[in-house]
Order: structure tokens, then sequence, then C-alpha cells
């Protein structure tokens, strides 16, 4: 059946990201990265940060994700990200002001909390620039 | 009867607030387009992630199952949130959310359960204050926010103080009382249960077709981490649902108190009208009679 077609769709809680029929969907998951092609056992998976590629004939498709769950059913995958962006929308000054900022925030936080949140940013920050790194390859 | 200046004074005010409630009507017309754009946008994330759960739950094997599904196997210490909006000329929305909110108070009294109040927008506070000032154990001031991220902010934070809460043990049930939108003309006042979570019984459960979900990492540690962001999605909608509705019946208010305005300029203009005419009349019967009297 080399002409059936993935039902994908990638939410996040603020919006619907893509919705459609594609090839192939690789995403990041928390155990390592994973493709799902059509017809795919059922599988759930939570998700670490980075990207997920969609691939449909020759177009590809790019997200960063950060945190979240895949589920893959006999009618498709969904991809539920905490937070999702396209990858071209992702600009690396802005990552790197938002990384000193954060790193200013870890250095003089007041107590754990701020700390864990700071150090949260970073890592996300982090994800990102090296999910435009890997795109870049 | 009142006089022509008395009359006048009366029109003028309630034209200018006219003027203010049509204003309102229209800001509250442009707010709610966003609101609702912004409720729907969140829709298919929330729909999904109840699917996955009820997918989950059915799926799942024997009862044991996280605290946050299968409760503390108590319920003696019910947590309401009462969720309204931070302003009121919006009609009836956030009395019937509350009076909701009574009706469940004194429901779980009568059975003899412990209540704990959390509200989330300042009318409710308000209202709830007065009567069970001793129930109340915290407040989630939502008066800064400006747009749907800003909401997802607070219901995440608030979710985590949910979660934190219930596994300190502060409560056994958690239910969140909010205005469910409907449509622009009808907000419904819902009482909801979170904790322990119940995915809504209408989400289909997809058919596996005989085979097995296969888990990453597990089964477990899955659920353990969908579970307190399903509950951050039902806040976060609720949040949502009910900033639009606060919107809608704003803009319902706003347009019939517009109307009634309406309607009473045209009364008064009617009796000044008539108070300008009989004044006419006395002072011309008053000088033809003067001038018989000659």
């Amino acid at each position: 059946m080399s002409d059936a077609k993935l039902n994908f769709s990638l939410v996040s809680p603020a919006k619907e990201l893509f919705s459609g029929s594609v090839d192939h969907v690789i995403a990041p998951g928390s155990e390592g990265e994973f493709g799902v092609l059509p017809n795919h056992a059922p599988f759930m998976s939570t998700l670490r940060s980075g990207r997920v590629r969609i691939i449909d004939g020759d177009e590809v498709h790019r997200y960063f994700v950060h945190g979240g769950f895949a589920d893959v059913t006999p009618e498709g995958l969904t991809i539920l990200a905490e937070e999702a962006i396209r990858l071209e929308d992702l600009d690396v000054e802005g990552i790197n002001e938002a990384m000193a900022a954060a790193g200013r925030a870890r250095d003089g936080a007041k107590d754990q909390a701020e700390r864990f949140k700071a150090e949260g940013d970073i890592q996300r920050l982090q994800a990102q620039l090296d999910a435009l790194e890997e795109a870049h390859h | 009867m009142p006089s022509l200046k008395d009359l006048k004074g009366r029109i003028t005010s309630v034209k200018s607030t006219q003027k203010i409630t049509k204003a309102k009507q229209m800001v509250a017309a442009a707010k709610l387009r966003r609101a609702q754009e912004a409720a729907e946008m969140a829709k298919p994330y929330a729909k999904r992630l109840a699917g996955v759960i009820a997918n989950l739950t059915s799926a799942a094997s024997g009862g044991q199952g996280p605290k946050l599904l299968t409760g503390t196997g108590k319920s003696e210490t019910h947590l309401l949130i009462v969720m309204t909006a931070e302003r009121g000329l919006c009609g009836g929305f956030n009395a019937n959310t509350v009076k909701k909110a009574r009706e469940e108070i004194t429901r779980l009294r009568a059975e003899g359960k412990t209540v704990k109040i959390i509200t989330i927008g300042k009318k409710g506070r308000e209202q709830l204050v007065r009567t069970y000032a001793d129930l109340m154990v915290s407040h989630v001031d939502t008066s800064s926010t400006r747009n749907s991220e800003d909401l997802a902010e607070i219901a995440l934070d608030f979710g985590k103080e949910l979660t934190a809460g219930f596994e300190a043990g502060d409560f056994d049930v958690a239910t969140l009382i909010y205005s469910q939108f409907r449509n622009v003309i009808s907000q419904v006042p819902t009482a909801k249960q979170m904790i322990p979570a119940e995915p809504p019984e209408d989400t289909p459960v997809i058919d596996l077709k005989g085979a097995t979900y296969i888990y990453e990492p597990s089964e477990d540690a899955i659920l353990e981490a969908l579970l307190p962001r399903y509950i951050n999605t039902l806040i976060l909608s609720a949040l949502l649902e009910s900033a639009a509705g606060e919107q809608a019946a704003s803009m319902t208010a706003m347009d019939n108190a517009t109307r009634n305005a309406g309607e009473l300029i045209d009364k008064l203009t009617l009796q000044y009208n008539r108070a300008r005419q009989a004044q006419i009349t006395k002072e011309l019967i008053e000088i033809i009679s003067g001038a018989e009297a000659l």
C-alpha cells in the first residue's frame, strides 16, 4: 500500500498548527527519535524538546516542539505539544537574547522556584538552538 | 408635574448614559470576536487530549492508576473553583455562575462534606465572600490578562497549585464552576469535576482493531505526565470560554440597556413637548382672558 497516507495533526494548547495527510513524520520521542509511517501500530510516547519533521512527497515541514505527547492510532498520528513553532519562525538572535536574559535571571534568582524556572527556560532555548543547528546540516 | 428644566436635564443625562452603554456594547462586540477565536483555536488540543485520556483509561488494565485519575478513595473535602469575570456590566453572567456555586455549596454541605472555595475573578469573590468568607482558601487575580497567552500562563500556574494541593491532601475532589460558552446568547453555568479526572463521556474511543498500545517510556509514566496537562487544559479552556462568555453577555446586556435608554428618551421627549405645549396654551389663555376683562 504505497499510496496510503498518514493522517497527521500537530496541535498546541493555543491552536492547531498542522493538519493533513502526509507520508512520513519523524518526532523526537523521550526515548529516542522515531518515525511514523501509515498503518503504524498503536503507539504512545512522551516527547522531548526537539524538531518534528513532516515529510509529504518532496515537501518537508519542520517544527520545533517543547514537551508533549505523540499518539498513534489506526486513525493516524496526533502530536499534542506543550509549545510548537515552525522552525523557520525561530530567530537565532531572539533566542540568544532570551538565553542571556534567562542566564541573568538564574544568577540573580532569589529562591529555588525562580532558579528552576530560569533553568527550564535555558534548556528550552538550548533545544531550539540545537534544532536550528541540526536543520542546517 | 416636573418643570421643563427638570425634564431637559433628565433627557440629557439619559442620553449620556446611552452613549456609554453603546460604546461598551461596541467594545464588547470587538473583544468577543477575539475571545471567541481564541476559544475556538484551543478546542482541537482539548478535544484530542480528552480523546487520548479516554483511550488510555479504557485501555488501562485494572483499577491501579495515578491518584489524579482514581482519586483518594474518599470524597470528604470538596474544593470548588468558582470562575467569574473581573468586571461587571455583563448582565446576569457573574450572578448566574455564583448562583450555581451557591447551589453546589448548599448541596455538598447538606451531605455533610467539607467545602473549600477558590475564586478566579473578582466578581465571584465579592459575591461569595459575604456568606462564605470562612470557606475561601485562595483567590486568583485575572485582572492583568490581556490575551490568551496570559490566560495560558494563569492556567499553568493554577494547575500546578491545584495538583500540588491535591498531592498534599488538601482536598479529595475538585470541581470547577464556570460559564460554558454555548453561543453568543447562551452561556450555561456548569459544574465540571476536574480531580479525579473524568474524561468526557461523549469522546469516541478509537477502535484499535485488536492491536495493543505500545507505550514509551511506560503507561504509568505517560498517564502521570498527561493528567496534569489535562487539568491545565481544562482550566485554560474554561478561562477562554469564560472570557468569551463575559463579552457576549456584556454585549447583550449593553444592547438592551442602549435600547431601554432610547425608549426612555422617547418617553421623556414626549413628556417634555407636552409640558411645553401646556405652558404655551396656559399663557395664551391668560392673555385672552386678560383682554376679555378689559
